[in-house]
Order: structure tokens, then sequence, then C-alpha cells
């Protein structure tokens, strides 16, 4: 399932995914929510030199082509990556699934050669 | 469907000895895994693998003759340039059973779910279309 949604992602939905990251700030606000997220609008502010305001309209940008998602927590917006941080995992596993398929086919070649 | 786990089964047309032996044997592990192994598999220990610049380190967790091999490693991708022993580790499971013609081999490799987002992004380092493309930028700015 994971793979015809990510053909239909490589098609039609494309373009506007890649114009949303065709920029450095909202590049680094989805590897600092790859790598620590969810986090808050203050937090992903921190240290960008970026107005809250700016990054604010920066993370509406990525969640308007579904990269990530908000969530109210108080008084704050927390974003996080969206689904395509579970397509990466998914995708991820099926490499690896395909490595041990690789591997299982040569331990099937190598113990059943022998006869 | 699970983040955290990849599970295969397969019949060989062979005895479990035999399977057992492919397995078990550092020497025949290598032949198939396409790894040369620089000691045999015990218990406890910890055993070198490698292919060309690629290194893994192999901790074998628990071994039952003819019916189960476990050991702990670090999972794709095995970039030679980084140090991963600060990671969490993937178990990887070797279960044989008898079957119709054969053995049945079961392996599983579990604990995805502990390795950083960002590791298994760079597993798409060699995949320059689509997403690739994409994770592969997100990547620079991460690390």
């Amino acid at each position: 399932m994971s793979h015809s949604r990510s053909a239909a992602l490589q098609a039609n939905d494309a373009v506007p995914v890649f114009t949303a990251l065709a920029d450095a700030t909202r590049l680094r606000l989805l590897g600092r929510l790859s790598v620590d997220g969810p986090l808050s609008i203050a937090r992903l502010s921190e240290g960008t030199g970026v107005t809250r305001q700016a990054i604010t309209r920066h993370l509406d940008a990525l969640g308007r082509v579904g990269l990530v998602r908000d969530a109210r927590r108080g008084r704050e917006r927390v974003f996080s990556l969206d689904a395509k941080r579970l397509d990466m995992a998914r995708q991820y596993l099926d490499r690896v699934a395909a490595q041990w398929d690789a591997a299982a086919a040569r331990l099937k070649a190598f113990v059943e050669g022998e006869d | 469907m699970s983040t955290d786990r990849i599970e295969k089964r397969v019949v060989l047309r062979a005895p479990r000895s035999r399977v057992w032996r492919a397995i078990s044997d550092a020497k025949e592990f290598g032949t198939w895994f396409r790894i040369s192994l620089d000691g045999p598999f015990a218990a406890g220990k910890t055993v070198r693998g490698s292919h060309g610049s690629f290194k893994v380190d192999i901790q074998v967790e628990r071994i039952e003759p003819e019916r189960y091999f476990s050991y702990r490693w670090h999972p794709y991708p095995k970039d030679p340039a980084v140090d991963y022993s600060a990671e969490p580790m993937t178990l990887v499971e070797f279960t044989l059973e008898e079957a119709e013609g054969g053995t049945a081999l079961t392996i599983v490799e579990s604990g995805f779910d502990r390795v950083p987002l960002a590791r298994r992004a760079e597993a798409f380092r060699m995949n320059t279309e689509g997403w690739g493309g994409q994770i592969k930028n997100l990547e620079r700015y991460v690390s």
C-alpha cells in the first residue's frame, strides 16, 4: 500500500511537494522534526534567526502538502512529521526485507545445490 | 503494519542438519551471506564480518542446535564511515522447523523502531528517484 501511495507522490503530487521543499528554512525544519519532533513553534524558531511568524508560515506551507501536521497543546501549536514519516519507515523496512529475500535465496541455492 | 520487524519464511529442500550448518557455521554463513567472518559463532561472542570496506559486528545471542540461532547487529545501512556503536541494534533470529520435503526457515529481524529515523532515511542514499532525492536533501540538513 505504501508503494502505491509513493508512486502517486512521485507522479502528480510531486510538484507541489518539491516546491514546498525548495527552501533552506523548511528543509531545516523538517530535519529537526525528523530527529527531535514533535516540537512547538517556539522551539522550532530557536536559533534560526527567523521570526516565529515566518516559521509559522513555513510550517503551514509544509502542512498544506502533507509533510507536517500540527496539534494543539494548551495554547501552543505542536508540529510533527506527517504520514511520510511512517512511509519512510515502511519503505526502509521494504528495503531491508529485500536484502533478506536476496540472502534467503542465496541460502536456498547454497543448501539445495549440493545434492 | 508493523514498522518494527521483518519476517521471512522459506522452505529449503534440504535436511535440517544441513540448513543448520549453513546458518551456524560462520564459514558457511559467510559464503551465502557474502561476508567474511573472523571467527566461529559462539553464544555471547562478537564476530566481525567484512565485505570490502563494509564492516559489521555480529553479537551472537543464543544457539540452540538445529532449532534456533540469534544475534544482534546494526541494521542497514552500514556505512563504513559512520560509528554506530552507540546506536540500538536489531535482533536477527533464525528458526528451523521440519517441513514437508525439507526444512522451514523463519528469519525475523526486529527492533527497527528504536533505530533513529535519520539513520533509516539514509537507506535512501542510493535511491535518486522520487522520495529518495528529497530525503537525500533532507539528510544534508539533518547531519
